[in-house]
């Protein structure tokens, strides 16, 4: 029931964008793609999340073939840098959106939706919010919509483009810190996307630092900051 | 003394007032005053002649035919507009600056060289002239050569301002409907669609008037044949030359009514529905 990502590699033209990037992640863990950029971190997130495809290599995810699968019956969350929310609707249509698109039989009832997107702002620190119009919230405020969003479908992946890039120093520590919660409280397997190193250490289990498409070093937060097995991690760190 | 603070993106008066002299003069010499002469002219001789001439059954016949050419070219070219907008802005292919360009022909060719193709292509000494009379099929100097030439002139505007627009929007809201379990039409429906129909009603409403002022292509296909193949444009030019003014101009105010319900229409759903507008396009 692990995620297992084996070499995978990705072409932009000529330019490698991923070089055999290959790294195993517990079920429920929560593992942070950390590298400068250009590194492929992004490129890896996209591939996971089936908005990207990979020209050689594998993933296996909870015994699945994950690859060949559609982006939409991957059920995995994703949440992009600019929010990506669907500027007309409201707050309460967007997070609602990935339950309302189900075929009938699974699709829960109106009152029902409702009520998961109440608890979902609850938990995002949101309440009352489900009139809004994205045009109406702070930049934190549309990423937490975005992550309630990215969670209404109950995913079996939640994937995070730099999520907190484009937000202050403070709005990030707060909402790194509810992430986690977060993460924790639904026990969903997470990769994170960042350039921060701190914001990488700080929120995940574990640490993959990328460079020229491959996972230079991968291990636990502690562990890759005492012991950097190459001079590129050691200098990366330094910065 | 206190020297006069003046903002950095203010102008002097003088220059605010000759920028203002020269739109309102513009406006009113060049747009508002034949305006204003169109409806004089088809009242010059009271209601009743306005009237008559416009339940005259060659101008009734010019009116259905310019409502007919218009709703058929009209839908085609916002299919049309749509598909090509959505290619353009939402995928990566060899040839897209091409088709761009492609797309902008008809604005840059003069219309009369368009309607002019038409006759080398349908004509009776065209490429397809003998088979179609062979099997008695009528494009030139008939409703299908009026429809023809009224698409490929309008066939840029609904693209024209899609294609920026939806370029601009970019492709991340159709990603995220993706990873949220939406199918592709259920995406274009749900995503796209929404996003883009201001643009879209915008670009059609031109798109419509337009279509039902075109002359000079029109006017190389149709044949001129009074209460057959004469749409609204064509009509006009038909009753000037016979002297005939005041149904020259009351057609004239006819097209001109067309053209300002079509303006009123647009105003009224921007009024009305401003609100989700302004969310549209801050974000």
């Amino acid at each position: 029931m692990s995620l297992n990502v084996d070499s995978v590699s990705k072409k932009f033209g000529r330019f490698a964008a991923l070089n055999g990037a290959s790294f195993v992640a517990p079920q429920g863990g929560f593992v942070s793609l950390l590298g400068p950029s250009g590194s492929g971190k992004t490129t890896l997130l996209r591939i996971l999340g089936g908005l990207e495809f990979a020209d050689t290599g594998s993933v296996r995810f909870a015994d699945l073939n994950w690859l060949d699968m559609p982006a939409r019956t991957r059920n995995a969350g994703f949440v992009f840098q600019q929010y990506a929310l669907f500027r007309h609707m409201t707050v309460a249509d967007n997070i609602g959106f990935g339950l309302k698109v189900r075929p009938r039989a699974r699709r829960p009832s109106k009152s029902e939706i409702r009520d998961r997107v109440k608890s979902l702002l609850d938990l995002v620190q949101l309440p009352g919010l489900e009139d809004r119009y994205p045009s109406q919230l702070s930049g934190g405020q549309r990423q937490r919509v975005a992550l309630a969003r990215a969670l209404a479908i109950e995913p079996r992946m939640l994937l995070l483009d730099e999520p907190f890039g484009a937000l202050d120093a403070k709005v990030r520590k707060e909402l790194r810190a509810d992430l986690r919660r977060i993460h924790d409280h639904a026990g969903v397997t997470t990769v994170f996307v960042t350039h921060d190193q701190e914001e990488a250490f700080a929120v995940a289990d574990l640490v993959a630092v990328m460079r020229d498409g491959r996972i230079e070093q991968y291990g636990a937060p502690t562990d890759v900051r005492r012991n950097p097995k190459t001079a590129f991690v050691s200098e990366f760190l330094a910065a | 003394m206190t020297k006069k603070l003046v903002r950095p993106t203010e102008d002097p008066l003088w220059l605010k007032a000759l920028l203002g002299a020269i739109t309102v003069g513009f406006i009113g010499i060049l747009l508002l005053l034949p305006l204003v002469l169109v409806f004089k002219e088809a009242f010059a001789e009271g209601v009743g002649p306005f009237f008559e001439a416009i339940v005259e059954p060659d101008t009734l016949a010019s009116v259905r035919l310019s409502l007919i050419a218009a709703a058929i070219a009209v839908p085609l070219n916002s299919l049309f507009g749509v598909a090509a907008a959505w290619c353009i802005a939402k995928f990566d292919f060899p040839g897209k600056t091409f088709l761009v360009t492609l797309i902008d022909l008809p604005f840059s060719v003069s219309p009369v060289v368009s309607g002019l193709i038409y006759v080398l292509v349908f004509g009776m000494q065209g490429w397809f002239g003998k088979y179609l009379v062979g099997h008695d099929i009528h494009i030139l100097f008939a409703l299908p050569g009026i429809v023809l030439a009224t698409i490929f002139v309008t066939f840029p505007f609904v693209a024209r301002e899609l294609i920026p627009l939806m370029q601009d929007q970019g492709r991340d809201e159709e990603e995220a409907a993706a990873t949220l379990g939406a199918s592709g039409l259920g995406t274009f429906l749900r995503v796209t669609l929404p996003n883009i129909k201001w643009g879209l009603l915008y670009s059609v409403l031109l798109c419509n008037a337009r279509a039902l002022g075109e002359f000079g292509a029109v006017s190389v296909v149709s044949g001129h044949i009074r209460g057959v193949t004469n749409t609204m444009p064509l009509h006009v030019e038909l009753l000037y030359n016979n002297y005939d003014y005041v149904g020259a101009f009351t057609v004239s105010a006819l097209l001109a009514m067309l053209a300002l319900i079509t303006l009123a229409l647009k105003s009224l759903l921007e009024w009305r529905y401003a609100d989700e507008l302004a969310a549209v396009h801050r974000l």
